[in-house]
């Protein structure tokens, strides 16, 4: 350290006596052999006063007090530094986590549409962030019954992905599309109840589809009602039932209710992440999504959806505040 | 974006008015000053709900999540002067079968 103080005390004062671009120079490179010696930036700055000192003896006692001030800033200033450099580290490193998470739910969740002869589907799942809250599941027995499961965890990011997880494994265990959609539910509702904490449930729609009878089966766990176009009376109808979300109670049950479908009827079933408009009170969101998928019902089931989305998005002003999820059954 | 609690206590029924909206953000600060709510067997908490203008799902667990805990220690919840937006929501879930939702509450009958 003394070597140090006297070669930097000669450096500057080289420099004091003809300002050369040269000794500048050699100060600056001296710097990498402070850092080699692990000299702080408040050092560097006591030293810079020693030296000053003994430079000249006639420098104001209120000068010295001025460096020494900055002594004490700088200390500080280098302890924010590091804190501020140690959060960005484990930022970073929570957002590499993050990816790989969104990563593997992708690669759990993965929905494909099936593609039976008779019926047209069509299904949109959009995440607000990274990982969806949403999630939707197919399952299709060889052209004779084909089901669906719509569903939303409470909450956003990456507990409702964990526990969307959660969800699928329970539905796969289920295997068969046949089962009635309200024992699937009661199944659902005991593994959701077991494991969840008291604040998380999930809302879930489950249909089941006759391909042979073009019966339509469904059942609600505290989800958004699906919308049935009935093309023979050019209306729709909200498919409501008072099922509670499922997490909640042990003993919950669910009814089931059926839906014959026609040429040119549909189903829409969606998570309120298609209607929930939070600032616009005067929206009637679901008159909205009527209007948009009639006047594309000309349009394949899948296109109906991206339809849907898109003017949905124009209302938000490309601001949508949730997991957007929409899934239309088209005969 | 807030909410706001502020209680009343009156023998066996503990009046809480819920002012806000009531999201990701500000749903911890509910479950916070519910948490505080010493229960006892018979309390009543009435829970009045005419100034909360907003609320998502997360709000709902927080409701779900005290429900349950009323129900642990013998108290009773009522919910009370929901607008029609959160009425509907409440039914949508389920939560009003089994939840005791009225229209109007004692805090207006007082008045």
């Amino acid at each position: 350290m003394e070597q140090i103080r006297k070669q930097y005390k000669k450096i500057l004062s080289d420099y004091i006596g003809n300002q050369s671009e040269s000794d500048l120079y050699i100060g600056q490179n001296f710097i990498k052999r402070m850092i080699q010696k692990n000299v702080t930036p408040e050092e560097v700055i006591s030293i810079h006063k020693h030296a000053l000192e003994e430079i000249y003896d006639d420098i104001p006692e209120s000068v010295l007090h001025g460096y020494d001030f900055l002594i004490e800033v700088m200390v500080h200033f280098g302890l924010k530094v590091q804190e501020h450099q140690s959060l960005l580290a484990k930022q970073e490193e929570l957002r590499i986590e993050m990816d790989i998470a969104a990563k593997i739910q992708n690669l759990l969740l993965e929905t494909e549409i099936p593609k039976p002869r008779s019926i047209d589907i069509g299904m949109l799942s959009i995440p607000l962030r990274k990982m969806n809250g949403d999630y939707v599941h197919f399952m299709h027995d060889d052209e004779r019954y084909l089901s669906v499961a719509v569903t939303d965890v409470v909450g956003k990011g990456v507990p409702a992905a964990l526990c969307m997880s959660m969800v699928k494994y329970g539905l796969d265990t289920l295997e068969y599309a046949n089962s009635n959609p309200s024992y699937v539910l009661e199944v659902l509702n005991k593994i959701i109840e077991k494991s969840i904490d008291d604040s998380m449930f999930v809302s879930l729609c489950y249909g089941r589809y006759n391909l042979k009878t073009n019966v339509f089966t469904w059942s609600s766990a505290g989800h958004e009602p699906s919308l049935y176009y009935k093309a023979s009376d050019q209306a729709f109808y909200d498919l409501e039932a008072k099922g509670l979300l499922l997490g909640i109670m042990p003993e919950a049950k669910y009814t089931q209710q059926d839906i014959e479908l026609e040429d040119n009827d549909f189903v829409i079933l969606m998570t309120d992440g298609v209607t929930d408009f939070r600032n616009r009170e005067e929206f009637d969101s679901r008159e909205i999504i009527k209007g948009i998928a009639l006047e594309n019902r000309h349009l394949s089931a899948q296109e109906m959806c991206e339809a849907i989305y898109e003017e949905m998005k124009k209302l938000h002003d490309f601001k949508l505040e949730d997991d957007f999820t929409a899934v239309i059954i088209k005969k | 974006m807030n909410v706001n609690v502020q209680f009343r206590e009156d023998g066996d029924l503990l009046l809480g008015f819920i002012e806000g909206e009531i999201d990701t953000y500000t749903a911890p600060i509910l479950r916070d000053e519910l948490e505080m709510i010493r229960l006892s067997e018979g309390l009543l908490v009435e829970l009045d709900l005419s100034n909360v203008n907003y609320m998502d799902s997360t709000g709902l667990g927080v409701f779900v999540a005290f429900y349950k805990k009323i129900v642990q220690e013998n108290a009773r919840l009522k919910l009370t002067n929901l607008s029609a937006r959160l009425t509907r929501l409440f039914e949508i879930t389920g939560l009003s079968e089994l939840m005791e939702i009225e229209k109007g509450g004692a805090s207006n009958a007082s008045i």
